[in-house]
């Protein structure tokens, strides 16, 4: 069977695309061969007036390059002979002396999207798969064929750099709104539509008013030059990738498109083999991975889950019921103790709805029918038939367990999944006093849940495949990113997060200044620094945490002065409006409370000055071994999971690749070494993970 | 078709929205949202699997010109599968006791095996329209052929004026109000009986609050847009004293009348419904009736006689057909439009001659015992939203009868145009 088919209809050719060994249509070096024949019989073929080129795969037109052949290139110069390939495709196209019309159903991303603009027109349907855009910059890469160069000739260039700076993807409407495509048109409608533009001229597109202006030299390196600000603002000079488009757009328009087609497959060469660009595409297939792991490693399949209830109508309760509704679409009770709290729960589903409507992401009908799945009591009326509840009150064993006993009384014959989100308390505990402790899992969602990308699901001893895959296939409908670890005290990620904050914190009471310290950590690429996180979380929160932690591994992870005085002091964080950041008046979080040294016993603030690198290394440090004892101690499935779980759950630096990534680019030895030094300084918290230690001895590394 | 002659209908659950006075609480909620958030209540909390459910039958009384068949668009606006049979029913006053029928006869006729009836008026969102000249010359604009501003000649400032819905037949020589104050006056109701009626409504709903009775048969609303919780009726007067009754005026008839605000049933915003199942289905999917429908009747009389004597006719028959007689009934639901109309039927009940004279009957239909009659309040105190009173009573009287321990239950209404209407239900 071939890629390509090839039907002629009075003159009108019609190539329909669709690769019968892969899931998605993509370009790729096996394609080429064919495509040049396809092409070549096209250009051979005088009697032809028309070129129309489709795919009939589902929900796919053209999902762009294959990707894993972007993680194989290891040469700067193989990058750039591919580039220069993909162009001379394009430019076969280009060169066509009929009318060509690209009929787009379905994902048109990267390369899909650059292989269409080699056509005279293009027209795409309203389908919901229908997605337009050039995503190369979320791998750390730049649209290398011809995207740079043909986009900003196309449209203006204000929106041309929006999408391909931030890689967004585009319904139909939006992308004719952006110039992008000639028509939206109905999915039943595209092969006739598109016969009516293929009996068209060649095109003749005239600059507006507004692309006229905006492409004027002067304007064009004013908004570059603000482009390049915004974009120094926002990655902070981690990314080399956003920086290289930019700069291949702005030479690239200054001169021909022939020249800057070359200006733009030298970038990308340059981008492909960076090391951020590799850890971005790692993460990529590390995600794509986990979608479609079910978490558990015996073949139990996921229960159908039609009804979620949620107790407790808190922040997180009402996030939960949000994405379950909105996302998962399913049906959700919500339960409060109070008809004001349940109100505020619904309130704050509904509001999020309402924010959608208003910008128009959302009609009225929709928003209805969602919030109609969203149902609330202050009893348990309405759980009996819950497929899952899950728990998201305060963590307090107690009630979790009176919970896991009220849900068991209500319908013993019924497999109701109970999963508790606590961030610590271990799930054999809150399972200890259940009938059937084989129902009961965790899911330790994170703080705003309509916006965290990541969902922790907890093992227990006794919990059974079928409750854990049923809470993964659950999380992955509500749109997350699902991680299976095994119980334990902090589980993954609270685990990981406790000794980074306490060394944070270690350094205020040395003196440091809690300036320095977030400083650093956000150098190194976290998106808020260590203290400022502990405000977030809760200060009171990762008090009770480090001692659930000190009670289980002893002096490695040991109290620590000064929390007991912040609590004290009923300093809770950002939530109480207290915390080592002043929230009142102007600040909103922006200045330290200056008056915390003085409340943790440390008189002349700011008196220990360090480095950047020192104070993140030494910080970071403690993340990175701790993760190595989880992964040692099977806490973790895999390294994959760890990586994951750290930069989508606290935001460790993807282009780092994650913990276990960046140790591996660190190397298990040098690691050790650091480790063993602050440790000789510090004492032993810095005590190098068993695992670490084996890999540091045999050469090896986390991943393969 | 079979017919499921050994099947009883259960009544499984039963809910409504609190019930609030016209351009208060509910004043910016269309009767489409208010329904589907009643709706979507109802289905969760009775553990519905939303697949099972076959029908959706609710009234409707002022027509909100938005959703003419209201019901289909609950279906939608509770999320119900697209499935669910939905059509819209009018009977006035007791329009949620036809849409209960409407699903009970399905049931009974073995067409289908569940069904959601109800009924909900938001009086708050009336349909405004213009005066036939104006309406005319609209509909003459959109059209017909010619000038769209010549179809406007003739039109003054004052055609201008949009016409407020007014509650009254066009067939019918009475409104509401006057035809209360006329069986005041022929049945010899005094101003004061009334005044002691409404104030026992009052005083019986404030006390049913007050003890939780409503808890189980009363949703909490929660909709935006600024998600404001309401969840108690706003029209019962927890401190209600007789004494205020007698210095309010006369409504209908300022000079000689009896019928006044405070002993007639106020406009009112709400909804109910009620989830009807065969009894075999019911026990199939584990739910727990509240009670079943033993029979009813609907009835006409002349509305320009004594409109409002609806109940005084239907409720023989409906006791007839319950093989049943008033004294084995343990509660009364009467739907209380004025105490002058409640009192002219309770005295017809227990008036021989009444029963000779228009029943064709030897005996009187009974005796009220007061203390069985209206114990939880009724539609003076309670609130009258004219769509959802029927659906309000029955679940009101199955959750009274099991409170009480009592078996048999008759709940009744009057209704516009003469009509009447009669159930009699029994506990679980």
């Amino acid at each position: 069977m071939s890629i390509f088919r090839l039907e002629k209809n009075d003159g009108v050719a019609i190539i329909t695309m669709n690769d019968p060994e892969l899931p998605q249509n993509v370009l790729n070096m096996r394609i080429q061969d064919e495509f040049e024949a396809v092409i070549g019989n096209i250009v051979a073929d005088k009697e032809l007036t028309a070129l129309i080129f489709t795919s009939d795969k589902k929900d796919c037109f053209l999902a762009g390059a294959d990707i894993s052949m972007l993680q194989e290139i290891d040469s700067s110069e193989k990058a750039f002979d591919m580039c220069m390939l993909l162009h001379t495709m394009m430019q076969r196209l280009v060169d066509l002396p009929i009318t060509t019309v690209a009929a787009i159903d379905g994902a048109c991303l990267g390369g899909g999207l650059e292989m269409a603009l080699a056509f005279d027109y293009r027209i795409a349907t309203t389908r919901k798969s229908t997605k337009i855009g050039v995503p190369e910059v979320q791998l750390g890469v730049l649209p290398g064929g011809g995207g740079t160069q043909r986009i900003p000739r196309l449209i203006d260039l204000p929106t041309a750099l929006d999408l391909i700076l931030t890689g967004k993807q585009l319904n139909a409407v939006r992308a004719k709104k952006a110039g992008l495509i000639d028509k939206a048109v109905l999915p039943e409608t595209l092969m006739s539509v598109a016969m009516e533009y293929a009996a068209k001229k060649k095109p003749k597109r005239k600059k507006s008013l507004k692309e006229k202006l905006m492409g004027s030299a002067p304007m064009r390196a004013f908004i570059f030059s603000q482009a390049r600000k915004k974009t120094l603002k926002a990655t902070k000079g981690h990314y080399p990738s956003p920086l290289k488009i930019l700069e291949v757009m702005q030479r690239g328009l200054s001169t021909s498109l022939k020249k800057g087609l070359e200006i733009e497959a030298r970038g990308f060469s340059e981008l492909v083999v960076t090391p951020e660009s590799k850890q971005l595409i790692n993460i990529f297939f590390a995600v794509t991975d986990l979608s479609k792991d079910s978490g558990v490693d015996s073949d139990e399949t996921a229960r159908e889950v039609d009804k979620v209830g949620v107790l407790g109508a808190g922040l997180m309760g009402a996030g939960i019921a949000y994405v379950t509704a909105n996302q998962a679409k399913k049906m959700v009770r919500l339960k409060d103790i109070s008809v004001d709290g349940l109100a505020k729960g619904m309130a704050y589903v509904g509001k999020i709805l309402d924010k959608r409507v208003a910008r128009r992401r959302m009609k009225v009908n929709q928003r209805d029918r969602i919030m109609a799945k969203v149902t609330g009591s202050t009893s348990y009326a309405g759980f009996k038939s819950a497929d899952v509840v899950i728990e998201a009150v305060f963590e307090s064993l107690d009630l979790k367990q009176q919970m896991v006993a009220d849900i068991e009384a209500l319908n013993s014959d019924k497999e109701t999944v109970f999963a508790t989100n606590t961030s610590a308390i271990p799930i054999d505990d809150v399972a200890a006093k259940a009938a059937h402790p084989e129902r009961v899992v965790g899911m330790h969602y994170f703080s705003p849940v309509e916006k965290m990308p990541l969902l922790e699901v907890v093992n227990g001893s006794k919990t059974a495949d079928w409750a854990t895959t049923t809470a993964v296939a659950l999380g992955k409908k509500q749109g997350k990113t699902v991680i299976v670890v095994n119980d334990g005290p902090g589980f993954y990620t609270t685990r990981i997060l406790v000794p980074y904050n306490m060394e944070a914190m270690r350094m205020v009471l040395e003196g440091v200044s809690i300036e320095d310290i977030d400083h650093a950590l956000e150098e190194f690429g976290f998106p808020v620094g260590p203290i400022k996180l502990m405000d977030e979380v809760g200060i009171d929160v990762g008090a009770h945490i480090v001692e659930t932690l000190h009670d289980a591994f002893g002096e490695r992870v040991p109290m620590i002065d000064g929390m007991e005085t912040l609590i004290e002091d009923d300093r809770k964080g950002k939530k109480n409006g207290r915390g080592f950041y002043d929230y009142s008046g102007k600040s909103k979080g922006k200045q330290v409370d200056d008056s915390i040294y003085k409340l943790v016993g440390v008189n002349n603030p700011g008196h220990r000055e360090l480095s950047a690198a020192a104070i993140s290394e030494r910080i970071v440090l403690t993340m990175l071994n701790e993760a190595a004892y989880c992964l040692g101690e099977k806490i973790l499935r895999s390294a994959r999971d760890g990586d994951i779980g750290a930069i989508f759950g606290l935001g460790f630096p993807p282009f780092l690749g994650g913990p276990f990534r960046y140790m591996d680019t660190l190397g298990a030895a040098t690691v050790v070494e650091k480790l063993n030094a602050l440790k000789d300084e510090h004492g032993a918290r810095f005590t190098p993970a068993p695992m670490l230690l084996e890999l540091a001895s045999n050469g090896g590394s986390f991943h393969d | 078709m079979p017919l499921n002659s050994n099947e009883r209908v259960a009544v499984v659950a039963g809910l409504r929205t609190p019930f609030t006075r016209i351009a208060t609480d509910y004043s910016t909620v269309p009767t489409r949202v208010l329904s589907s958030h009643l709706v979507a209540e109802l289905v969760q909390r009775s553990d519905l699997d939303p697949k099972q459910l076959d029908m959706l039958v609710f009234g409707q009384v002022v027509q909100a010109p938005d959703a003419p068949n209201v019901a289909r668009e609950i279906v939608a606006g509770a999320d119900l599968p697209v499935e669910v049979d939905a059509f819209t029913v009018s009977r006035a006053c007791a329009s949620s006791y036809q849409s209960t029928i409407d699903v009970y006869q399905n049931i009974l006729t073995g067409n289908i095996q569940s069904g959601i009836a109800g009924g909900a008026d938001v009086m708050s969102q009336p349909p405004i329209s213009f005066n036939k000249k104006m309406t005319e010359a609209m509909v003459r604009s959109t059209y017909s052929k010619g000038s769209k501003l010549k179809a406007f000649k003739g039109i003054k400032l004052k055609d201008l004026i949009p016409v407020q819905p007014a509650i009254k037949d066009p067939s019918g020589e009475y409104t509401m109000g006057e035809a209360a104050e006329k069986m005041a006056k022929e049945n010899g109701i005094a101003r004061a009986d009334q005044d002691a009626l409404a104030h026992r409504s009052h005083s019986n709903a404030a006390k049913a609050w007050e003890n939780g009775w409503f808890d189980e048969q009363v949703m909490n609303v929660v909709l935006g847009p600024d998600y404001t919780p309401v969840s108690n009726d706003n029209n019962v007067r927890g401190d209600s004293q007789l004494e205020k009754y007698a210095k309010l005026k006369p409504v209908f008839d300022r000079k000689n009348g009896s019928v006044t605000a405070a002993n007639s049933s106020p406009l009112t915003d709400g909804a109910s419904a009620v989830l009807l199942m065969s009894e075999s289905a019911a026990k199939a999917a584990g739910h727990q009736p509240l009670g079943y429908i033993k029979s009813f009747s609907f009835v006409g009389i002349d509305p320009n006689w004594q409109m409002l004597m609806g109940p005084s006719f239907a409720t023989p028959i409906a006791l007839d057909r319950a093989g049943l007689c008033l004294a084995d009934i343990d509660l009364i639901d009467m739907h209380e439009a004025f105490a002058a109309q409640v009192l002219s039927n309770t005295q017809a009940f227990e008036s021989k001659t009444f029963a000779e004279t228009h029943l064709n009957r030897s005996e009187a239909i009974g005796t009220i015992d007061w203390d069985k009659f209206n114990i939880s309040g009724s539609s003076i105190s309670l609130g009258h939203p004219f769509a959802a009173t029927g659906t309000r009573q029955l679940t009101q009287m199955l959750y009274d009868l099991r409170r009480t321990g009592g078996q048999h239950g008759l709940i009744t209404a009057c209704a516009a145009g003469g009509l009447g209407a009669a159930m009699v239900l029994e506990a679980a």
